[in-house]
């Protein structure tokens, strides 16, 4: 799948943001007044942005509205009110705990789940792809809320806690990246089977419909770089979980060392989300010579 | 609303030869044609003359070759538009209801002014029958030319697909495959049609005819036949006799 800047902004930062107002919003850390009001004014701009970079991906944004009518099927129309109610909620809770000092504890419960629930939600708009094997597993959303746990500890300076997601996080990334790869193969779509001539021989695509490109292959049968997936792959996990631990390990930590976590965390949560597209395979690949791996 | 109906009354479709498509691509250009002068918005080209081209088409022809475990290699030419699934992933996906099956056909449409152009249902779809128009930025997607099939100002025998009406082999056939006593049915059964990545759950409506066998069968006469130059006569005869005593 092509990775577009778009959509991967909008999942890595959306994510954070979801993560650190689920903190927030259960009193970790138990902030007050400006400490508060810079806090959630983080979790607002990294939520919040990462919508607004959502809408940069569509064609018609000024029809945008129109994405609210159809939550009764569509998981990327749940993810628009999930998003927008989740705000409102923990938007009320913030500002009677920063303007009036007063903590509606159930408000901010509520709030909570609410960005747990968009962080799902906005991983089923992935996970409930059949068309894309490697997406189409439970574990694309125990990964979506892992990563937003773990940047929303790292934002919300819990240090232990962090440690204990990110390494948790990172040992699951692994396994469903070595999971991901045998996806394809089991999920029984073959040249043969897109072609209907499995039966006959081997199938092999002798001549595409169009020489140059079109939306399809731009779109769906992405390859670029893909050969530098498994380096990708360690300087992802590196920068995403093993340099943050190691940071929160070290026996002086203070506020710079948690910055160079968050923002190592968030380079590394960037390339996984650009590995997370450009490593998916869409079977409609199987009409343009493209076989699974 | 992208519910999925839970039937259809009618379940319109193409059937498509691979015996018999040449692979022309005379549908590809009678598709563009209609749907870029008729219903919705053009299918627009891109840099059309330049060095990067890109275009909407909503029927392309991709050609396969076969290789059995014995003989020659066959090659099929393979026609692929939208499939109009019963069970299709593209619509529920939509999240603006601008996707939808309609009940009383089974076409599956865009309605244009509602599509926000996200692009999922193109995702969605394991075929790729969907493409987001260049310029437009809605999704366009095979129509069945519903402005052709219902349209009483055409010619009687002119209210059917453009793809099939142009065809010159005959490789292509429309009708209502949720009729068990419709022409395309009756071939579906004849030829014994198939769905295409059954696996993936979609059920499509639209059927392709898998190639006849042949080459592969040898006459049951054949074996009668007796070689007709087994023995060379005349010169290459004496060569061949001559070579013989050597």
């Amino acid at each position: 799948m092509h990775p577009a800047v778009s959509i991967i902004l909008f999942t890595t930062l959306s994510g954070m943001g979801f993560g650190l107002l689920a903190f927030l919003g259960v009193g970790i850390p138990r902030v007050e007044g400006w400490v508060a009001a810079v806090f959630f004014a983080i979790g607002f701009a990294l939520a919040g942005g990462g919508l607004l970079f959502s809408s940069l991906h569509l064609g018609h944004p000024e029809r945008a509205l129109k994405a609210f009518t159809q939550w009764r099927t569509s998981w990327l129309s749940r993810e628009a009110w999930a998003s927008v109610a989740t705000l409102g909620v923990v938007g009320v809770f913030a500002a009677a705990l920063v303007v009036f000092g007063v903590r509606i504890a159930p408000l901010g419960w509520l709030g909570a789940a609410g960005c747990i629930a968009t962080v799902y939600v906005t991983s089923m708009i992935y996970a409930s792809l059949r068309s894309v094997p490697r997406w189409h597993h439970w574990s694309t959303s125990a990964l979506f809320l892992a990563y937003s746990a773990s940047g929303g500890a790292l934002l919300a300076g819990q240090r232990w806690p962090a440690v204990a997601v990110l390494v948790v996080t990172g040992v699951g990334q692994f396994l469903a990246w070595r999971a991901g790869d045998a996806r394809y193969a089991a999920c029984g779509s073959t040249v043969g089977s897109a072609t209907g001539l499995g039966h006959l021989g081997r199938v092999r695509l002798f001549e595409p419909p169009h020489t140059g490109d079109s939306y399809l292959t731009r779109e769906m049968v992405f390859v670029v770089a893909r050969k530098h997936a498994r380096k990708l792959r360690s300087i992802a996990l590196l920068l995403a979980v093993v340099l943050p631990v190691g940071l929160l390990l070290l026996p002086a930590f203070h506020h710079l060392g948690a910055a160079v976590a968050v923002l190592s965390h968030l380079a590394g949560v960037l390339c996984v989300r650009w590995l997370f597209f450009a490593e998916a395979e869409h079977v409609v690949g199987l009409y343009y010579g493209r076989r699974p791996a | 609303m992208t519910a999925l109906p839970e039937t259809t009354e009618r379940k319109l479709g193409l059937v498509i030869d691979l015996d018999t498509c040449v692979g022309c691509h005379a549908c590809v250009i009678a598709c563009k044609g209609w749907n870029t002068e008729n219903y919705g918005a053009p299918l627009a080209d891109a840099d059309a003359y330049g060095a990067d081209p890109v275009g909407a088409f909503l029927n392309r022809v991709h050609s396969f070759e076969v290789e059995p475990d014995s003989g020659p290699a066959q090659l099929f030419h393979m026609p692929k538009s939208c499939l109009h699934c019963e069970d299709a992933p593209c619509v529920t996906v939509c999240p603006t209801g601008a996707s939808f099956k309609r009940v009383e056909d089974g076409i599956v449409l865009v309605n244009e002014s509602d599509c926000i152009g996200c692009g999922l249902c193109a995702w969605a779809c394991p075929y790729g029958a969907r493409e987001m128009d260049p310029v437009e930025k809605v999704m366009k997607k095979c129509t069945l030319c519903v402005d052709r099939i219902y349209n009483e100002n055409l010619p009687e025998e002119d209210r059917e697909p453009a793809c099939v009406r142009t065809c010159p082999a005959g490789a292509r056939h429309f009708g209502d495959l949720g009729d068990p006593d419709s022409a395309v049915s009756q071939l579906v059964e004849a030829r014994g049609g198939v769905d295409l990545m059954p696996e993936q759950g979609t059920k499509p409506v639209n059927k392709y005819l898998p190639p006849r066998p042949r080459d592969a069968d040898i006459d049951v006469l054949a074996p009668y036949l007796e070689p007709v130059d087994a023995q060379p006569k005349g010169f290459l005869g004496w060569l061949d006799r001559a070579l013989e005593r050597i």
